[in-house]
């Protein structure tokens, strides 16, 4: 009996590791490492970085399978990933006396070096890093990948499958990128007061996407999906904690991702299909995220520029109410006109010919829908069908036909499908 | 594609008008805006506040606004993208200005910085 109930203990114990701690501690700690590092290498050295904080990891689960977890988990992996690195440094100050004896490097440098890993110095990296991965000479996914490898320590498997490719592309991918990064000589700083603003909208524009991954992700991994969002939010939540990112646009992004998320629970079924909105259970609403969202909408009420993530949070907040009223929707048209005028976007074209129909009529809203000719989309043979729904049927069938034949994914062809059949 | 500018005239840019009337008004003009917006045919505009408008003429002459001196008044502007001029004038033919009586839209091709236009 014992020996069983040992083993039974021992397994837990490993499915402790292996499930809770080690999966946690990854995400919270491989990003300081890897960022602190990457700061203190150079750009140029990120791989170095990368691979000393997996080889920290990788010394954790073989160490503490056998002798035990230590009292102070992060600090055992700080120490470690600390002797890495100087190590790491030691034996490249060898190659550079012996070999490259004209690398000017003094030894008395090399020991005063310390890696860092405070608070302090942790959130400032990480958010320099952000700064430096989202370099405008990369590629926007690019920027998006590296963001969740450095930055959110998630797996290339991760990343591949939150993008829908496979892992040779996403490493291909991020090595190129890394290339780039090496041969621009990026720095990881925070931009000059004059640049930091340019810079900060492609860094708003990185984390608005990597929330759209996890928000709309075809992925069937719930966990992985609200992670890519729980990450999103927290680097919005680090630019915010520093005077120079703390500002409106950056507070009505954070608004706009809490109210978006607010509807996380009740936007899938149990299937992993898609509930439409006006099918949504609000009761799965999380209040307080949408309270969260309220009050950061308010704070980003300040300066005289209005951005477009003030107008996507407005038109969120607008959806935390459920009642259809006419104050509703002629406010959430007039934010889809300024949107526009903004800056165009297809989906913000459709989604205001939608508003449009609510305060004006459907006949008003299918003449100005088929101006639109966005014949390749499948969203707007969506529209289109629901617009000609109880006004002609048969047209109505026919667009949401052409809906289906165009959509890709399978939770798009699911919800048509689902129209299709209840205009019968 | 060519780019239009569309010129809203007023017939009396003096006539007051409520701050209900101008809210509606406001609406309309976004609502009209906003579809040829939703178009991706929209350029840029503004609207031309009449307050603190003045005229300036040779010798130094200032005077206050257009008003009085000439009938019309321009009252605003948007530059939209269209095909041809047909389709500029559809687009124009939307704007709520248009139900004012006496007031009315011109519509003219801007210049092409190519040399020949």
């Amino acid at each position: 009996m014992k020996a069983i109930d040992a083993s039974v203990s021992l397994q837990r114990y490993f499915s402790f590791m292996e499930q809770e701690l080690i999966p946690h501690l990854f995400r919270t700690e491989f990003r300081k490492i890897a960022t602190v590092l990457c700061k203190h290498f150079g750009i140029a050295h990120i791989e170095i970085a990368e691979d000393i904080a997996s080889d920290t990891f990788l010394l954790a689960v073989e160490t503490w399978t056998f002798k035990g977890i230590p009292e102070n988990p992060t600090a055992w992996l700080y120490s470690v990933a600390k002797n890495k690195a100087k190590n790491h440094i030691n034996r490249n100050h060898i190659f550079a006396d012996k070999v490259a004896s004209q690398i000017k490097q003094t030894a008395s440098e090399i020991q005063e070096t310390e890696i860092d890993l405070s608070d302090r110095n942790t959130t400032d990296s990480q958010l320099q890093m952000l700064f430096a991965l989202c370099h405008p000479s990369i590629p926007t996914e690019a920027q998006i990948g590296l963001s969740l490898r450095i930055l959110c320590g998630f797996g290339i498997d991760e990343i591949a499958n939150a993008f829908l490719s496979n892992k040779e592309t996403i490493n291909k991918r991020l090595f190129r990128a890394k290339e780039k990064l090496r041969m621009e000589k990026v720095q990881i700083e925070f931009p000059g007061e004059a640049e930091i603003n340019k810079r900060l909208e492609t860094v708003l524009t990185t984390l608005y996407l990597l929330f759209n991954e996890g928000y709309y992700s075809e992925s069937q991994d719930t966990v992985l999906r609200e992670d890519l969002c729980s990450e999103a939010m927290r680097l919005t939540r680090l630019l915010m904690k520093r005077e120079q990112t703390n500002q409106p646009m950056v507070k009505a992004l954070f608004s706009l991702m809490c109210f978006h998320s607010s509807r996380f629970k009740a936007r899938k079924n149990e299937n992993g299909e898609i509930i439409l909105y006006e099918d949504q259970d609000e009761t799965l609403w999380d209040n307080e995220l949408i309270a969260k969202g309220g009050y950061f909408l308010q704070q980003a009420a300040q300066g005289n520029k209005l951005s477009k993530y003030h107008l996507e949070a407005s038109i969120a907040y607008w959806h935390t109410i459920k009642a259809d009223t006419k104050e509703k929707w002629e406010a959430i048209l007039q934010l889809y006109n300024q949107l526009l005028i903004t800056e165009y976007s297809p989906i913000a074209a459709l989604n205001r010919t939608f508003a449009l129909s609510k305060v004006k009529g459907k006949e008003e809203a299918i003449g100005e829908a088929e101006k639109l000719k966005l014949t390749d989309n499948h969203y707007y043979y969506t529209l289109l069908g629901e617009l000609y729904r109880d006004i002609d049927n048969e047209k109505s069938r026919s667009n949401f036909k052409k809906a289906l034949f165009l959509a890709k994914t399978r939770t798009d062809k699911q919800v048509i499908q689902k129209k299709i059949d209840a205009s019968k | 594609m060519e780019e239009f500018v569309l010129i809203m005239r007023h017939e009396d840019g003096s006539k007051l008008a409520s701050p209900e009337q101008m809210q509606s008004w406001m609406k309309q003009t976004m609502d009209w805006i906003g579809g040829i917006a939703a178009q991706n045919k929209f350029v840029a505009g503004t609207g031309l506040p009449f307050e603190d408008a003045r005229v300036v003429r040779p010798n130094n002459v200032v005077t206050n606004g257009p008003f009085g001196e000439i009938k019309e008044t321009i009252g605003g502007y948007i530059i939209v993208k269209a095909n041809s001029v047909d389709e500029a004038v559809e687009f124009a033919k939307g704007c709520p200005v248009l139900q004012g009586e006496g007031n009315s839209m011109e519509v003219r091709k801007i210049a092409k910085g190519d040399g020949v236009h």
